[in-house]
């Protein structure tokens, strides 16, 4: 830490006291009940501003909707045979020794020492929504209450309300919301990803009013002139302060379409050789956008990657995707690396389950693969996860958690972890309930610990 | 007394008009002064704000109010003929008429059983999952109960003490479309949806003595798919059943405790029955309850206007819970149809009604009336169950039975998830977001460039004139003010603009106006 650093955060800290002190002196009016707790919640703050924990800044999650098997991407099993590999029985090498890959994924295999493959994620549901809902907020559904995602959380805890000052929304998705999946859960509207909409392999990438297709700069600055000259109601109502809120929304709206802060969709400012690594389809360029999105600061970015619930036709459709997702991916890592930005990133690939490991070669599937909650594949990359590592095991077959289960929530809690943020902290709630940010055993939630092995 | 009263707060009402006079009339909002107070609901609101020396807005003009009574009773934008003839008609009843006419409309009953959809949790999948055929059930018997205009305490009844296939008896849906079948889940969203109370703040005997009345729900499935047969099950274990006024009831060992709850709610005396219903229209129509937010009843919440919530209460038990003929009252009263122009800054103007309230339109009815301006249409569909359902083309978002069946506008613009019935799950508040949308979004420029409806009037070879009245008339419901036809007349000459794009520009301009995204 040099000087400078050493003394922003002192004075943080100093900061921090002063707020306390009147905070103390407010709440001691309302008796010694307010002042202890004042006391524990000043307590608490100055802890996160004298020591932050968490190096990652952001997270980008690579969300393989449908559920991918794991089987034929990060667990191989070949000793397993035809019956549970299919066609895809000659696993391969990665740059570190003793972890297998998947055959389609050869450039992934080169920077395998850049993530670590959880083999032993589990939570036993094999219904889309409610696994999808698991995995991402860490906890079964069914107690009256819809909590929010780790995307929401994270865009409350890193967002506007703790400074982040970036006219492109804190949670952002590319390109479509996940639908039947609330992200921000009872957090409320507030707290939804902004979904760019569009296709970034495309030229130009059409970002939801952001970015529209054939209206000059001129074009927009008159018209919006011409609009404001037409606001006859505006005129007659005044000091509303409903109409007022209307007015910043526009001012916002405009800081986008027309200031520097939308040129982040732009990406034909980068290299060829490098989009074309990251391939020219919609997942490689979006990867490329998640890239440029976290390097001004956004801390979360969703790559919404359908396709992946492979019933018929399995391993036909892992021959076409898995080379997309390994391009995209491979040089996602790399670029993040080779940026510097690793370190301060967290990548984060899984979808809601893995597959039957088992093949159904039976009809209707023909060679498909069914949902399978009870032992599936995560990748962890950067943002303070080590590289190279391999979590918990599955069974020969990979059909059991053999040994070290995680769960989502031990997944969830290790990411809040290394973001700086208190897994206690209380989420703001409509009616006044009092949620912690990751849920405890004490509220039926299954846990193996987090991933200290590879923080 | 009262008569005294009331003659004094009308020769003070006369007082304040003959200061403002018509000279303070704001064009093209306001039609005339307020007159003397007629109804009972005039009265009762113009009493209160003449004790707090607050003077009543405006009477709102025939413009504004054809286009509020629309959005406000069927959820639906009028066309540009629609506002014409209102316009035209010289009838001295015409409000009246128009307001008779609209609650017959079918889009009254697709609007007001998207409202009852929200609050009543219809929505096929996760949290609540009551799955596609219990949706389509359940919402067309809210739509049918609607649309011939079921008395609310028999609409109310049904729902609480029917049993039967989720299919073949689709009120016993209110008892599956809660996020859990725990008694107290239940007697919460009862609670909540008839008496508009928030359980969860009670103390834990008195949620507990209520739950008792639904402790002996039986669910059963069947062999169709997502079937379940609800009813009294005498053979479960039974609570001690409570009513939330601290009675205790004796219910008899084969009587199904929830006939009993039904009874003790639906009785002229009950103190929360038509309280909670009628309050909750005032809100609809108004924008805020007198008891603010309507489905927050509690003693430290009270009403700012007592009697008028008596009143009203009273006229709908009066005429037998027909709840169109509190939509009358209140829709017909001078209270509604004032102006949006407040004529004072003090908080307690709006909190009292002393002018209409402005809201944005709600996520289905602003994408319906853009789709009516533009002549395009949403697409929408389910994956659940597989094979797909696909929406008809032409079919309007608020009569969308289904809350899983949604759109990313839709989301955007705060359309509820339908996960706890709260009044306030849906969200009315604009955003950045939202405005980068509807500014600029290839969803809306594509609706304005290419919907047929637009791109024919645009390419007519009407006069300009006629275009930019048509334009008005169409999206605002209104015709353009002399200022306002000057400014376009000077933004189509300028800068060598064809005129087809400017048009389109109008066209867009006035889409992206306050007035167009708000009721007012």
């Amino acid at each position: 830490m040099n000087d400078e650093q050493k003394q922003r955060v002192r004075g943080r800290v100093l900061q921090g006291d002063g707020m306390c002190r009147r905070r103390l002196l407010q709440q001691g009016l309302f008796g010694a009940a307010g002042l202890v707790l004042g006391e524990r919640m000043c307590a608490a703050a100055r802890g996160a501003a004298a020591e932050p924990k968490g190096k990652a800044k952001s997270v980008i999650q690579i969300w393989m909707w449908g559920g991918p098997s794991h089987l034929d991407t990060f667990d191989p099993k070949p000793e397993a045979g035809n019956a549970y590999c299919g066609p895809l029985i000659n696993p391969i090498k990665t740059n570190v020794d003793g972890i297998m890959v998947g055959e389609l994924l050869p450039l992934l295999a080169k920077q395998a020492d850049k993530y670590s493959i959880i083999r032993s994620m589990t939570h036993g549901i094999n219904a889309h929504e409610t696994a999808s809902y698991m995995v991402q907020t860490g906890r079964k559904p069914g107690d009256g209450q819809v909590y929010p995602s780790v995307g929401a959380v994270v865009s409350l805890f890193k967002g506007y309300d703790a400074g982040y000052k970036g006219l492109i929304p804190p949670y952002v998705v590319l390109t479509t919301p996940q639908g039947r999946f609330s992200e921000a859960g009872f957090l409320g509207s507030k707290y939804k990803p902004f979904a760019t909409g569009g296709d970034p392999a495309k030229n130009p990438f059409v970002v939801e009013g952001v970015v529209a297709e054939g209206v000059s700069e001129q074009r927009q600055k008159d018209r919006r002139e011409f609009m404001h000259k037409l606001d006859t109601l505006g005129g007659a109502v005044k000091g509303d302060e409903e109409l007022a809120a209307f007015g910043r929304c526009e001012q916002q709206a405009y800081d986008l379409i027309l200031g520097d802060a939308g040129k982040v969709f732009n990406l034909s400012g980068e290299k060829d050789e490098l989009r074309d690594q990251y391939g020219r389809t919609t997942f490689g360029q979006a990867c490329l956008a998640a890239r440029r999105l976290v390097e001004r600061g956004v801390p979360y970015v969703t790559i919404n990657y359908k396709g992946w619930d492979t019933h018929k036709q399995h391993f036909t459709a892992m021959r076409r995707n898995l080379p997309m997702l390994d391009k995209g991916m491979a040089t996602l890592l790399e670029d993040l690396s080779g940026r510097g930005l690793l370190d301060t990133t967290i990548v984060w690939w899984g979808g809601e389950f893995g597959r039957t490991p088992k093949v159904q070669w039976e009809a209707p599937w023909n060679g498909g693969r069914g949902h399978y909650g009870k032992v599936f594949s995560t990748v962890v990359a950067g943002g303070g996860f080590k590289g190279g590592r391999v979590v918990g095991a599955s069974d020969a077959t990979g059909e059991n958690v053999k040994e070290r289960p995680v769960y989502p929530v031990d997944l969830i809690a290790s990411m809040y972890e290394l973001l700086g943020i208190d897994t206690n902290a209380k989420l703001p709630h409509p009616q006044g309930l009092s949620v912690r940010a990751v849920p405890s055993e004490a509220d039926g939630v299954q846990s193996g610990g987090r991933l200290t092995e590879i923080m | 007394m009262s008569r005294v009263l009331s003659i004094g707060a009308v020769l003070l009402l006369i007082f304040v008009c003959g200061a403002s006079g018509s000279q303070g009339l704001v064009r093209p909002y306001e039609g005339r002064a307020v007159g003397a107070a007629s109804g009972r609901i005039d009265k009762l609101v113009f009493e209160r704000l003449d004790k707090l020396g607050i003077a009543p807005a405006n009477i709102c003009s025939d413009a504004v109010f054809v286009r509020r009574a629309y959005l406000d009773v069927i959820g639906t934008l009028p066309s540009a003929k629609d506002v014409r003839d209102f316009l035209a008609d010289k009838n001295a009843g015409k409000r009246k008429a128009l307001i008779d006419r609209l609650l017959e409309r079918e889009e009254f009953a697709d609007y007001w059983s998207m409202k009852w959809g929200d609050l009543l949790r219809v929505k096929a999948e996760f949290p609540i999952n009551l799955w596609p055929n219990g949706v389509q059930a359940y919402h067309h018997w809210i739509r049918s109960s609607i649309e011939e205009n079921m008395a609310y305490d028999r609409f109310v009844r049904e729902m609480l003490t029917s049993s039967g296939s989720n299919f073949r008896v689709p009120a016993v849906n209110f008892y599956c479309a809660t996020q859990s079948r725990e008694p107290a889940v239940l007697a919460q969203a009862v609670a909540l949806t008839f008496m508009g109370e928030r359980a969860e703040k009670w103390d834990s005997k008195r949620l507990s003595g209520m739950a008792g009345f639904f402790a002996q729900i039986g669910y059963k499935s069947t062999a169709e798919w997502k079937e379940v047969i609800v009813g009294f099950d005498p053979n479960s274990s039974a609570i001690e059943a409570v009513f939330p006024d601290g009675v205790k009831p004796r219910i008899e060992a084969e009587t199904d405790p929830r006939r009993v709850f039904a009874d003790w709610l639906i009785s002229e005396g009950n103190p929360w029955f038509a309280r909670n219903i009628v309050n909750r229209v005032w809100s609809w129509l108004l924008g805020r309850g007198i008891i603010h937010e309507p489905d927050d009843i509690r003693p430290d919440n009270p009403p700012v206007n007592e009697q008028l919530l008596k009143y009203l209460e009273k006229e709908l038990v009066g005429h037998h819970y027909d709840l169109k003929h509190i939509f009358r009252l209140i829709l017909n009263s001078q209270t509604y149809q004032l102006s949006s122009i407040p004529t004072t800054e003090k908080s307690e103007a709006e909190a009292n009604f002393a002018h209409y309230g402005l809201r944005r339109i709600e996520a289905e009815v602003l994408i319906d009336a853009l789709n009516q301006i533009t002549g395009t249409s949403e697409k929408y569909s389910s994956a659940v169950p597989e094979p797909f359902t696909f929406i008809p083309q032409d079919y309007r978002s608020i009569a969308l039975a289904d809350g899983s069946i949604t759109s990313s506008f839709l989301e955007m613009f705060g359309r509820p998830p339908r996960d706890t019935g709260l009044e306030s799950e849906r969200n009315n508040k604009p955003s950045a977001a939202q405005r980068l949308h509807m500014l600029n979004s290839s969803h809306i420029q594509r609706k304005i460039e290419r919907g047929w409806k637009l791109r024919s009037l645009l390419r007519s070879n009407r006069p300009p004139k006629q275009v930019i009245n048509e334009l008005y008339l169409t999206i605002l419901s209104r015709f353009p003010t002399a200022e306002e036809a000057g400014a376009v007349d000077e933004y189509f000459g300028s800068g060598g603009k064809n005129r087809q794009q400017a048009a389109v520009d109008l066209a867009w301009a006035l889409i992206n106006s306050a007035e167009f995204v708000y009721r007012h």
